[in-house]
């Protein structure tokens, strides 16, 4: 693996009891790259991510993730990733400001160094003025900010995002997607799931799942010329109306 | 790095705080785990009684004799019995006794009075409702020593004698025999071990329903870590609970404290760490907080039924002393008991010390060995 590539997997499979929820997925992200995840609800886009995480031991095939084995070094990939799951997963009974000390602190952050860090998330990310609200009484897009800022309190390398902004208000999501641009300039790779055609657009590869299966990968121009259709949003109602009618035949 | 900057750079640190700082906010929790031991002192306190007295007797008397008076107020005496009104026939005994309003009825027959004055024996008759032994086992007793007082006051009366042999009983520890006394320092272990089974597993269960664990497992946070931060904060509730049932057992049911205290503390940690780590170990085991409620009372049974709590084990039948043997509260029970009720010092609980610390980490490495970082 060379030093510019933060994952790598071969024949990567993920198998449920009968049901195959990814098959042989071949997969390189390289260090500083926006990197979009795209394919309909079920086609094996967050079980992708959860087994780059070490959240899911894969069935067989290899990930290579920040350099080191996922299903050999979980706790070494640990220390050089970040997550967020689709689903809030902070403590909402904390405030914006002990959720931040509690992750930095567990990500080994101490003393002074974790206080500069937290000042310098909150100033970043615009949740100064909310730091002793609690978690809970946040809007969807101040928890999705206050997520991104736990999850970033290491400053990772690569950064995990399953549909970061499901649900959040338009204005929102284009702040959102501002700080993102700002971590990849900065050199972290973002791997990112969505179902906004308009954030696939602004990703700087994507790669289509289908029913578990690698489709199509490619920068978001070469994957409108690889199907023929004049936008993302078009390959994405084709390859779903190909996967419902897959479902109907099997 | 040295070993103190490890141990201070471990995750473990900011996850005590976060419980600390999460407990500190759940004010209805941190109320029930200090009020619920409170309250069930009381109920086990007031309720178990084991030993009866006043049971409901009626009186059939076709004597009507002085003779058969001073019987009467012989059985009253002992205080098993609590006369509560007088009947004229056998069908009326039966029919208060089917109907629960009499649990003992006393029958001195007409030629009573005769039979004392003639030299032969005389015959009263004691029915008791025994459906419940306990009852039944306090009515035998009584009409036993009832009779025995009349029969040596007649003998007394006639001619000084004393019975050949007198088996002189001196109930130690317990004089006078009072069910509180075994009961309230059973209810310390017995709530332990619910409350610290329960919330432990509750409190891990909670983190995978509210996904907080997808995101904690994400993060390099050691399983030990993480379980020795969740489970040390209810290690000082467990400490709440045992001084606030040992102050109340003190204040309203004077259960006596003769032993160390300090060696009753200490010797709680291990049975306190062991009760936490079987909480980790049931969280390991179900999905939902209602599962972990459910499996956490499911626990329950076996330790208030095999743990010698309500019943001496030595009564049991083999098998059930193998599982009694099993619980951790079983060897605490006997270091309550003995440190409270009979001043038992570290030589004579040394034994059930070693057996809980070896229950503390032996759950405890299955707990951490069971947990997995995954969702799977």
């Amino acid at each position: 693996m060379n030093s510019g590539t933060v994952i790598e997997t071969q024949g990567l499979r993920k198998v449920f009891g009968t049901r195959v929820a990814l098959e042989g997925l071949d997969l390189v992200v390289h260090r500083g790259e926006i990197f979009g995840l795209l394919g309909a609800n079920g086609s094996g886009k967050t079980t992708t991510i959860r087994m780059l995480c070490g959240l899911l031991a894969p069935t067989s095939g290899q990930a290579r993730v920040v350099g080191f084995d996922v299903t050999r070094d979980p706790e070494k990939v640990r220390h050089r990733i970040g997550y967020m799951s689709q689903r809030f997963g902070l403590y909402e009974d904390l405030t914006v400001v002990e959720n931040l000390r509690f992750y930095s602190g567990v990500y080994g952050l101490r003393g002074t160094e974790a206080k500069l860090r937290i000042a310098e998330l909150l100033e970043e990310l615009d949740l100064g003025p909310r730091s002793r609200q609690l978690a809970a009484t946040l809007s969807g897009g101040w928890k999705q900010r206050l997520a991104l800022a736990c999850a970033t309190a290491h400053r990772p390398d690569l950064l995990f995002l399953d549909e970061p902004t499901a649900g959040v208000d338009p204005a929102s999501r284009q702040r959102f997607w501002n700080l993102i641009s700002a971590f990849a300039a900065r050199g972290t790779a973002i791997l990112l799931t969505t179902h906004y055609m308009d954030e696939a657009a602004r990703c700087e590869r994507l790669a289509f799942l289908l029913a578990g299966r690698l489709i199509a990968d490619g920068t978001p121009d070469e994957i409108t010329e690889h199907f023929g259709l004049p936008t993302l949003e078009q390959v994405f109602i084709d390859l779903q109306a190909r996967a419902e009618a897959g479902t109907e035949a099997a | 790095m040295t070993l103190l900057e490890r141990m201070l750079a471990s995750p473990f640190w900011p996850m005590l705080r976060k419980e600390f700082i999460q407990m500190r906010r759940d004010r209805l929790t941190l109320g029930l785990m200090i009020g619920v031991p409170a309250i069930q002192l009381m109920l086990f306190g007031f309720a178990i009684q084991t030993e009866v007295r006043n049971l409901p007797t009626i009186v059939l008397d076709e004597s009507r004799s002085s003779e058969s008076r001073a019987l009467i107020a012989a059985i009253e005496n002992t205080g098993n019995f609590r006369l509560r009104g007088v009947v004229t026939s056998r069908e009326e005994i039966h029919r208060q006794i089917v109907k629960g309003e009499a649990a003992a009825a006393v029958i001195i027959p007409p030629d009573y009075t005769d039979d004392i004055k003639q030299g032969r024996t005389a015959v009263a008759q004691v029915i008791v409702d025994a459906a419940d032994p306990l009852a039944s086992a306090a009515a035998i007793g009584g009409a036993t020593q009832a009779g025995n007082a009349r029969s040596e006051a007649l003998l007394g009366a006639k001619r000084k004698v004393e019975p050949p042999v007198r088996i002189s009983v001196r109930p130690w520890f317990n004089p006078t025999l009072r069910s509180s006394v075994y009961i309230v320092p059973g209810i310390i272990g017995v709530l332990l071990s619910m409350t610290m089974v329960v919330i432990t597993s509750v409190a891990v269960v909670r983190e995978r329903e509210r996904g907080t664990l997808e995101q904690l497992i994400v993060t390099p946070i050691s399983r030990t870590g993480l379980l020795l931060g969740k489970i040390v904060p209810f290690v000082l509730v467990g400490y709440v609970q045992i001084t606030v049932i040992l102050l109340l057992g003190r204040l309203v049911f004077q259960v006596p404290m003769l032993g160390s205290m300090p060696l009753l503390y200490a010797v709680a940690l291990p049975f306190i760490f062991a009760s936490l780590a079987i909480g980790i170990l049931l969280s390991t085991l179900v999905q939902t907080q209602a599962q972990a409620m459910q499996m956490g009372f499911l626990f329950l049974l076996p330790n208030i039924l095999l743990s010698g709590f309500m019943f001496p084990r030595e009564a049991m039948p083999a098998p059930a002393q193998w599982l009694g043997a099993m619980l951790p509260l079983t060897y605490f029970l006997q270091v309550l008991r003995g440190v409270l009720l009979k001043a038992a010092g570290p030589d004579a609980v040394w034994r059930q010390a070693l057996v809980l610390t070896g229950f503390a980490f032996g759950v405890a490495a299955v707990a951490v060995g069971r947990f997995r970082k995954t969702l799977e």
